[in-house]
């Protein structure tokens, strides 16, 4: 779910911190599982709530931001509303997924060297492996795994969600 | 909530007892496989289905384990990973709870469910159509006549895919818990001896002998020690962790608990990688039944013994899989590496006495602890015993997970379990343990499939992940597939690694596009030195393997490259060179149309030719011709 509303909001910004601050603690161990609880409601790590983090758990901004900029997981840009993720594991490689990944891109729109369409609809990464090398080629749409993908598969796939958009 | 808490041996032993029996007296069993491949393949789906299929039979099925009060006493589960992910859904239905009797539908989809629920499940006919056919056509009612898994041996694996996962009860009624219970009976030293003498191995990448790790951490006086099992499977190609943190769950947390004793440690942790969520809930919800049960806790098992465990997912970084770095990870840093010494026994996380085992050395504890160390040594060879898991992926007839004896045959492996390569093409190399390991020829493929042999062909056993490649495999695009991939996932601390791996990647990258050069080789065998010497941990050190390995045995592919300008596999665009083969081409238009360059021009009906300076070499004019007129 993303709520960029929010995000004009010190007060609600405030008070969302804190819950998760509650929730996971204010120590250093801590950090990653609220960059998590960020990440996954933002799609992204918003500035201003990285600022709030580091004023309510003392963490210094430097090491917040050395800790999301260190792992995939993290995005300190916003990504878009539907997350396509096209495995990039040995299996998928050797199976080809290449044509894959470029189709992709191309019905998604996003323009050479993005990952994101402006609109914003669409993110398409390679990730690593998903651990489902015995469907390989694999692709992961919004959360649900697909298996055996062909360029075709994954352009309807992708064409079914924007008509869901733009009904 | 659970029904009664487990507050000494006796009452694991009673508890055991009526899950036998409540499961002896099932008619029916049914097991529907939920691992990661199936539910890629739609058992999410079936698994509605089928329920709904069974609701609308009026097939009445159990509620729980102890629901007694069923006309019908049919159970009806998923399990996690039952192994031939290529032919998910997995569907096993057990008469009388007999997997002997059992009959194994594959490929399921929602569309077969009403007639199994009418045909098989009501009447106990088979519907042949669903069973496993193998190359020759032959049908397999049960998987166990299925060669693949007649020729394996489930030590780790055993459970997994046979047990409700999220139901302590099912695992208990099995034996779990009963190795915690001899462990718990003997001392901490008698444990650490156990493990040394069944001379289990570090079955993460490091082949570490477990009992002398925990032998060194038992040494040390320090209050506080934790025990962290490291789920952080990142090698692209092996996913054995993730199938046995999320179909036996509770093993994993027994052996925890087994080590936590032997070491003196009250906490556990576990970290999961990022991309295993449903492992992650597998555990979770594990861990809570055994904190309901009294498995975790203060004074497990009458004993006095205090324990409790906790997760930390990971945020997507290969190296954390190396365990300096999977500790600062846990503390709440950058995943990276640090010198050793001091070893983590000595001083690990949060500072503190730690012993880090992967995920599969664990679920084998517990075995050894029950069975002795003996029965363990069954399996295996000299300085290599046990079983491995290993999943088998890439250009095969039957991708999954296996498990067999340590030092069993590679080629076993491929032919006998695996099927043989996909089409029925010829095999030209295995690629072996990740990105730290190598590739390893056909003409090698008998090797023996031990820490020592493998390590003597240029590859490791790693966390086991075999990738099967055939002849349409350019090995240079291999080498440079997992340059990619170290590259990317260097942390950046070391200048060897860091760099090394960077200028390496340029040259294979250089040499894939047809612009190699003459001295390319040494360059990378140079660098490679580099890079492995300069490098502080282990994703650096074997960084350069799969070049090494594939120079080693395919540097003739190399060469090919650099100085006759060809991709022997056909693989590399860069050497491709599509053209219109005259006289196949009907002269339709169908590619000139799609063709994004406008590269292909011509006069209807009569053959189109392609002009190469304009062609991109995308390859959907290829993809477009119906009659394959088109070639490169």
């Amino acid at each position: 779910m993303s709520c960029a509303c929010a995000l004009d909001d010190p007060k609600g910004i405030e008070a969302y911190v804190s819950s998760l601050v509650e929730k996971h603690g204010r120590e250093r161990h801590s950090l990653i599982p609220i960059l998590q609880a960020v990440q996954s409601r933002f799609n992204y790590l918003p500035k201003e709530l990285l600022l709030e983090v580091s004023k309510q758990t003392d963490i210094p901004l430097s090491n917040i931001y050395g800790v999301a900029t260190f792992y995939a997981f993290f995005s300190l840009d916003p990504k878009g509303k539907n997350m396509i993720k096209v495995c990039n594991g040995t299996a998928c490689h050797v199976r080809n997924n290449k044509p894959i990944i470029e189709a992709a891109l191309k019905v998604c729109n996003i323009p050479e060297g993005a990952i994101t369409s402006e609109d914003r609809l669409f993110s398409v990464e390679k990730v690593n492996c998903l651990g489902a090398c015995g469907l390989a080629p694999a692709v992961v749409v919004n959360g649900k795994v697909y298996g055996h993908v062909t360029p075709d598969k994954i352009t309807a796939l992708i064409n079914e969600l924007r008509d869901k958009e733009e009904a | 909530m659970a029904d009664f808490k487990i507050n000494i041996v006796a009452d694991l032993e009673s508890l055991k007892d009526k899950v036998s029996a409540a499961r002896a007296a099932e008619k029916i069993r049914i097991s529907l496989c939920m691992g990661n491949g199936c539910l890629a393949a739609g058992a999410g789906e079936v698994y509605d289905a089928l329920k709904e299929s069974l609701e609308k039979h009026g097939v009445a099925t159990k509620s729980d384990l102890f629901d007694e009060g069923v006309k019908d006493n049919i159970n009806y589960t998923h399990t996690g990973c039952q192994g031939m992910c290529q032919h998910g859904p997995l569907l096993q239905i057990d008469p009388e709870n007999n997997s002997d009797k059992g009959i194994t539908y594959m490929k399921v989809t929602v569309d077969d469910v009403d007639e199994i629920v009418e045909k098989t499940i009501m009447n106990g006919e088979v519907i042949e159509r669903l069973l496993h056919k193998d190359a020759n056509g032959v049908s397999y009612k049960n998987y166990k006549d299925i060669p693949f898994y007649q020729l394996q041996t489930f030590v780790t694996m055993k459970d997994c895919g046979r047990i409700n996962p999220h139901d302590i009860r099912e695992y208990i009624g099995i034996g779990g818990y009963l190795g915690l219970a001899n462990a718990l009976k003997s001392t901490p030293a008698d444990v650490i001896k156990t493990m040394t003498d069944s001379g289990l191995k570090g079955r993460g990448g490091g082949g570490f002998p477990t009992g002398v790790k925990w032998n060194f951490c038992a040494k040390e006086t320090a209050p506080k020690k934790y025990v962290v099992c490291n789920g952080d499977e990142g090698d692209p190609g092996a996913f054995m962790d993730d199938a046995i943190m999320d179909g036996s769950p509770q093993s994993i947390l027994e052996g925890m608990r087994i080590a936590g004793f032997a070491i003196g440690a009250d906490e556990g942790w576990i970290y999961v990688r990022a991309e295993y969520p449903h492992a992650v809930k597998s555990l979770g919800k594990a861990i809570e039944e055994a904190r309901e049960y009294g498995l975790l806790g203060d004074n497990i098992l009458g004993s006095g013994m205090k324990f409790d465990i906790h997760i930390k997912e990971g945020a997507g970084a290969f190296v954390c899989g190396e365990e300096t770095a999977l500790l600062a990870s846990i503390e709440g840093k950058r995943g990276m590496p640090r010198p050793k010494p001091p070893f983590p026994a000595h001083s690990g996380l949060f500072g503190k006495p730690t012993i880090i085992n992967n995920v599969e050395t664990f679920a084998n504890v517990p075995k050894i602890m029950l069975l002795g160390a003996d029965v363990f040594k069954q399996n295996g060879v000299e300085g290599s015993y046990g079983t491995k898991t290993f999943s088998i992926t890439g250009d095969i007839v039957n991708s999954g997970l296996i498990e067999v004896p340590m030092g069993t045959k590679m080629s076993d492996i491929v032919y006998k379990i695996g099927g043989g390569v996909l089409n029925n093409a010829k095999l030209k190399a295995v690629q072996v343990g990740g990105p730290s390991g190598g590739c390893v020829p056909a003409d090698k493929a008998d090797v023996s499939m031990d820490y020592d042999s493998v390590k003597a062909v240029g590859a490791i056993v790693g966390s086991g992940g075999l990738v099967v490649m055939s002849e349409t495999a350019c090995m240079v695009d291999v080498a440079k597939y997992f340059m990619t991939f170290t590259q990317s996932e260097s942390c950046g601390k070391c200048t060897m690694c860091r760099e090394g791996t960077k200028r390496m990647l340029e040259i294979l990258t250089k040499i894939c596009d047809g612009r190699g050069e003459d001295g390319d080789i040494e360059t990378l065998e140079e660098l490679a030195k580099a890079v492995s010497d300069g490098s502080l941990c282990a994703l650096g050190k074997t960084a350069p393997n799969p070049v090494l390995s594939t120079l080693r045995y395919f540097r003739s592919e190399y060469e090919a490259h650099i100085y006759d300008k060809k991709c022997p596999a056909g693989k590399c665009t860069a050497f491709k060179k599509y053209h219109i083969i005259p006289d196949k081409c009907k002269g339709c238009s169908a590619c000139a149309r799609k063709c994004p360059v406008g590269a292909i021009s011509g006069e209807l009906k009569k053959p189109f030719v392609i002009d190469s300076e304009k062609c991109i070499k995308c390859g959907v004019c290829a993809a477009t011709c119906k009659f394959g007129a088109i070639e490169f």
